[in-house]
C-alpha cells in the first residue's frame, strides 16, 4: 500500500527508460534506485535512517544477546549485558504466578484446549465456524474452569488468589470477552431501538463507561461491587476484576457492533420484513451474521487493547505478568533487574498481540475482497 | 450522515402497537430500576452497619496527608476538596504536558510513515507497531523502574544547553521568575484570550476584517514576557540542583508513556489519514502543475485533516483518560490520590467513587463538546 503512495512523487523524477531486467542485480539495483534513492531527499533520508540504525541497534543487540548472561541463580552472574538469567529462573512464577507447581499441568492443558478452540473458531474455512464459535463461549469456559478450580473429579482445588502470571493475563481477556461480546451485542442493539426509554437507558450505560478510565472502573469494581451485594456474600476478587472488565469492554463492543450494525444495507431489513421475518428473526438470521463478519476486525482489535489492558488489575492487587514482575524485582537476589523483566513482558505481549493484528488485518482483506 | 438516515428506519418495518411497545419499555425499566433500588438497599444496609451516612461533608474536613508533588499549594491542613483540586490540576498537567508532546511526537512519526525512503518508512514502521503492540501500563513502569531508576546522581547528570538536567531525583527546568506586573498581564492575557474570539464573532463586520484583534492577545504576551524579572535556571550546589523547577520522575516517566503510546497511534491516523486521499486528487493537482509541497498544502492536507481531527479527538480524551496508569507509579494524580489515599484514608467509598466519575464524565464531556465544534470546522460542508 505504502510503495505505491511513494509512486506519484517517483514518477516527477526523470527514470532511465525502461531497463531490460535480466539478471538478479539489475533487479536490485532497480528496485534500490526506485525504494531508496527515488528522489534526492528520500536518499537524503534513506542515509540518515541508516546512519541512526547503525548508532542505535548494534549496541541494542549487544545488550540483549551478545553481552547477554542467559543462566544463573542470582544477579552475581549478571555481565554487561541484559541478565536474562532473572527470565529463565522465574520462568514458570512469569507463566502461572503461585499456582501450585504440581497442579501447573492443568493450566497447560487448559492453554491447550482454549488454543483449539480459538484456532478452530478463527480458521476462515472452517465449515462449522459458527459451531465452533459457539462451543468457545459455552463449552471451553466450563471445561477450563473445571480444570483450572479442580475441587471435582479428584482434582484439588485451587483458589483464585494463587492465579497469576501471563496465564491470569490471557483468562482474563477469555473470560471478559465472553461475557462482554453477548452484553456488547445487546447494549448495541438496545441503543437502536425504537423505544425511547430502551434506548436511552442503553445509551447512558455506554456513554458512561466510555467516559471514565478503565482504572476507576476496575477501582469501582473492587470497592463498590461488595458494597451493592447482600451482606456476607463473598466476592471474589478475581471475579470483581472480570465484571468491571466486562462492563467496560462491553460498552466498547457495543459501539464496534452498533457501527457493524449500521453498515448493512436497508435493502436488507426490507427483504426480511417484506419475507414475513420478525424483528428477532431478522436480526438472528440476516442482519447480526452480515455485520458479525464486518465487525470482526473491530472485536479482534477490542481484543488486543483488551489483553494489553488486563495489565491494570497488577495496580488493584492481583498477580498478573506485570504484577508478579514488580514482586519478583523485590527479591533481594535479584534487585535492579527490572529492565529485563519488564523487556521480557514486552516481547510476550507484543508477540501475542501483533499475532492478533496480522489476523485482524487479513480478515479485513477478506472483506474488502468479497465486497468487490 | 446518509447512511444514518437509511438505517434507522427500522420502526416503520417492524411496526409495533403502542400498547406493545409501553409494555416493553415498561418491563425494561422496571427491571433497571429493580436493580438499582436492591443495590441502593444493599449499600443503604452497609451503610448502616458501620453507622455511616451518604455525606459528602467529609470533603471539607482536613485532609492530613502531604502530596509527593503538586503544581498548587497544598498542605496537609487543608481540606480534601482541596487535595481534590491539588491532584485534579496534577493530571491535567500530565494530560496537557502529553497532549502537546504525542501530538508533535505523532506527526513526526506519522510523515516518516508517509516518507519516499522504503528504509525510513519501514524502520518507523517498526517503532510504531513496537509501541501500539505492547501494553501502556508496561510502558509507563518501564520508563519508571528500567529507565529513570537507574539515572545517574545529580553530580553526572545528562544535560541540555545547560537549561536541562535529567538525574535520578527528575528532570530540572528553568522556571520565569513574576515581576510586579506578571500576575495582572498573565490575568489579562487570559481575557484577551476570550475576549477576542468572541468579539470577532459578534462585532458586526467581516470576519476578515477584525482579524487584527488577534495582536492584542499577542502584544500582552510579549509585554509579559519582558514583565518577568528574571528566569530561575537549575544549578549544581553540592549534591543537588538548586533553583529551577524539578518535576519528579514519576512525572516524567508517566508524561513519556503517554506521549509515546499515544504518538503511535497518531502516526498511524496521520498515514491512514493521508493514504485516504483519493489518488485522484494528487494526480489532479500535479496536472495542474502544483509543486510536491503546496499540493500537499492546499489538497492533501485539508482532506486528511477533516478525516484525522475526530480520531485524533479521541485519542486525546484517551491519553487524558489514560494519565490515571500513573497510580501504578505513584503520580498523585486523581485516581491514585483518591481512588487510594483519601479512600482508604476516609472509607467513604461511593462518595470517593462517585466524585471520581463526575470529574472524568465532565472532563470527557467538555473536550468533545470543545473538539466537536473544532470538528464542525473542518468537516466537509455540503451544499
Amino acid at each position: 500500500m505504502s510503495s505505491t503512495d511513494a509512486a506519484p512523487v517517483a514518477a516527477a523524477v526523470p527514470r532511465e527508460p525502461s531497463p531490460q531486467l535480466v539478471s538478479a542485480t539489475a533487479i536490485i539495483r532497480r528496485w534500490v534506485q526506485t525504494n531508496l534513492f527515488g528522489s534526492m531527499r528520500a536518499g537524503l533520508v534513506t542515509l540518515l535512517t541508516v546512519a541512526l540504525l547503525v548508532v542505535l541497534v548494534p549496541p541494542l543487540f549487544r545488550w540483549l544477546v551478545t553481552d547477554a548472561v542467559f543462566h544463573g541463580q542470582s544477579r552475581a552472574v549478571c555481565g554487561a549485558g541484559a541478565c536474562w538469567a532473572f527470565v529463565t529462573d522465574r520462568i514458570d512464577m512469569f507463566l502461572y504466578g503461585r499456582y501450585p507447581a504440581p497442579e501447573r499441568w492443568r493450566v497447560k492443558l487448559a492453554g491447550l484446549v482454549l488454543a483449539t478452540f480459538v484456532i478452530a473458531a478463527a480458521w476462515p474455512r472452517n465449515p462449522r465456524q459458527p459451531l465452533c464459535i459457539l462451543l468457545l463461549v459455552t463449552l471451553c469456559p466450563l471445561i477450563a474452569s473445571t480444570l483450572l478450580l479442580g475441587g471435582v473429579f479428584g482434582l484439588p482445588f485451587v483458589p483464585t488468589d494463587q492465579w497469576g502470571g501471563l496465564s491470569l493475563n490471557i483468562l482474563l481477556t477469555y473470560a471478559t470477552i465472553v461475557i462482554a461480546l453477548p452484553l456488547g451485542i445487546i447494549l448495541a442493539l438496545g441503543r437502536r431501538s425504537s423505544l425511547p426509554a430502551i434506548s436511552w437507558l442503553c445509551t447512558g450505560f455506554i456513554e458512561l463507561l466510555r467516559g471514565v478510565p478503565l482504572l476507576a472502573v476496575l477501582f469501582m469494581a473492587m470497592v463498590m461491587l461488595p458494597m451493592f451485594l447482600p451482606e456476607g456474600t463473598g466476592f471474589d476478587r478475581l471475579l470483581r476484576a472480570i465484571v468491571g472488565l466486562s462492563l467496560f469492554v462491553a460498552a466498547y463492543l457495543a459501539e464496534i457492533v452498533r457501527a457493524g450494525v449500521q453498515g448493512i444495507d436497508k435493502g436488507q431489513y426490507e427483504a426480511s420484513a417484506s419475507l414475513g421475518l420478525s424483528y428477532w428473526n431478522a436480526h438472528r438470521l440476516i442482519v447480526l451474521p452480515q455485520a458479525f463478519r464486518l465487525t470482526v476486525p473491530g472485536i479482534v482489535n477490542t481484543v488486543i487493547d483488551l489483553f494489553k489492558d488486563t495489565t491494570l488489575v497488577s495496580i488493584i492487587g492481583l498477580f498478573d505478568l506485570l504484577g508478579i514482575i514488580g514482586q519478583a524485582l523485590k527479591d533481594p537476589n535479584w534487585l535492579g533487574l527490572g529492565r529485563e523483566g519488564y523487556v521480557f513482558a514486552a516481547i510476550v505481549f507484543f508477540i501475542c498481540c501483533y499475532a492478533m493484528s496480522l489476523y485482524s488485518r487479513s480478515i479485513e482483506r477478506r472483506i474488502a475482497q468479497a465486497r468487490h | 450522515m446518509a447512511r444514518m438516515k437509511t438505517t434507522s428506519g427500522n420502526a416503520a418495518l417492524w411496526p409495533m402497537k403502542p400498547a406493545h411497545a409501553l409494555l416493553w419499555q415498561g418491563v425494561v425499566v422496571a427491571c433497571a430500576l429493580t436493580v438499582l433500588i436492591w443495590f441502593g438497599h444493599n449499600a443503604a444496609s452497609h451503610l448502616a452497619r458501620r453507622s455511616m451516612e451518604l455525606d459528602f461533608s467529609f470533603l471539607w474536613r482536613p485532609a492530613g496527608f502531604a502530596m509527593p508533588f503538586q503544581i498548587t499549594t497544598f498542605k496537609p491542613t487543608d481540606s480534601y476538596a482541596m487535595a481534590l483540586v491539588a491532584a485534579f490540576s496534577n493530571t491535567l498537567l500530565v494530560s496537557a504536558l502529553g497532549v502537546v508532546t504525542a501530538t508533535i511526537l505523532g506527526l513526526a512519526l506519522g510523515v516518516m510513515r508517509l516518507s519516499n525512503s522504503w528504509l525510513m518508512r519501514n524502520a518507523s514502521g517498526a517503532l510504531v507497531e513496537l509501541v501500539r503492540n505492547t501494553p501502556q501500563l508496561l510502558q509507563i513502569v518501564f520508563w519508571y523502574v528500567g529507565v529513570l531508576q537507574l539515572l545517574p546522581q545529580a553530580r553526572q547528570s545528562l544535560s541540555l544547553g545547560g537549561l536541562f538536567h535529567l538525574n535520578i531525583r527528575g528532570l530540572f527546568v528553568p522556571y520565569p521568575l513574576a515581576g510586579d506586573w506578571t500576575t495582572i498581564l498573565a490575568l489579562l492575557l487570559a481575557l484577551s484570550l476570550v475576549l477576542v474570539p468572541l468579539l470577532r464573532r459578534f462585532l458586526p463586520m467581516r470576519r476578515r476584517g477584525t482579524r487584527w484583534l488577534w495582536l492584542v492577545p499577542a502584544v500582552l504576551l510579549v509585554v509579559l514576557v519582558e514583565s518577568l524579572s528574571g528566569w530561575s535556571v537549575p544549578a549544581l550546589k553540592g549534591f543537588n540542583f538548586a533553583g529551577g523547577m524539578v518535576m519528579p520522575p514519576e512525572l516524567v516517566a508517566l508524561w513519556a508513556g503517554l506521549s509515546l503510546y499515544s504518538a503511535a497511534f497518531i502516526a498511524e491516523i496521520v498515514r491512514g489519514s493521508v493514504e485516504g486521499v483519493a489518488k485522484g486528487q494528487r494526480e489532479a493537482a500535479y496536472s495542474l502543475g502544483l509543486r510536491p509541497w503546496p499540493t500537499l498544502r492546499l489538497v492533501v492536507l485539508p482532506q486528511a485533516l477533516r478525516v484525522m481531527i475526530p480520531q485524533m479527538t479521541n485519542q486525546y480524551l484517551n491519553l487524558i483518560k489514560s494519565s490515571s496508569l500513573g497510580a501504578a507509579i505513584a503520580y498523585p494524580e486523581i485516581v491514585q490520590i483518591f481512588a487510594g489515599t483519601v479512600l482508604n484514608q476516609s472509607g467513604r467509598a461511593i462518595e470517593v467513587m462517585v466524585i471520581l466519575m463526575g470529574v472524568f464524565l465532565s472532563v470527557n464531556l467538555l473536550a468533545s463538546a470543545g473538539l466537536a465544534r473544532l470538528n464542525a470546522r473542518f468537516a466537509l460542508k455540503e451544499r
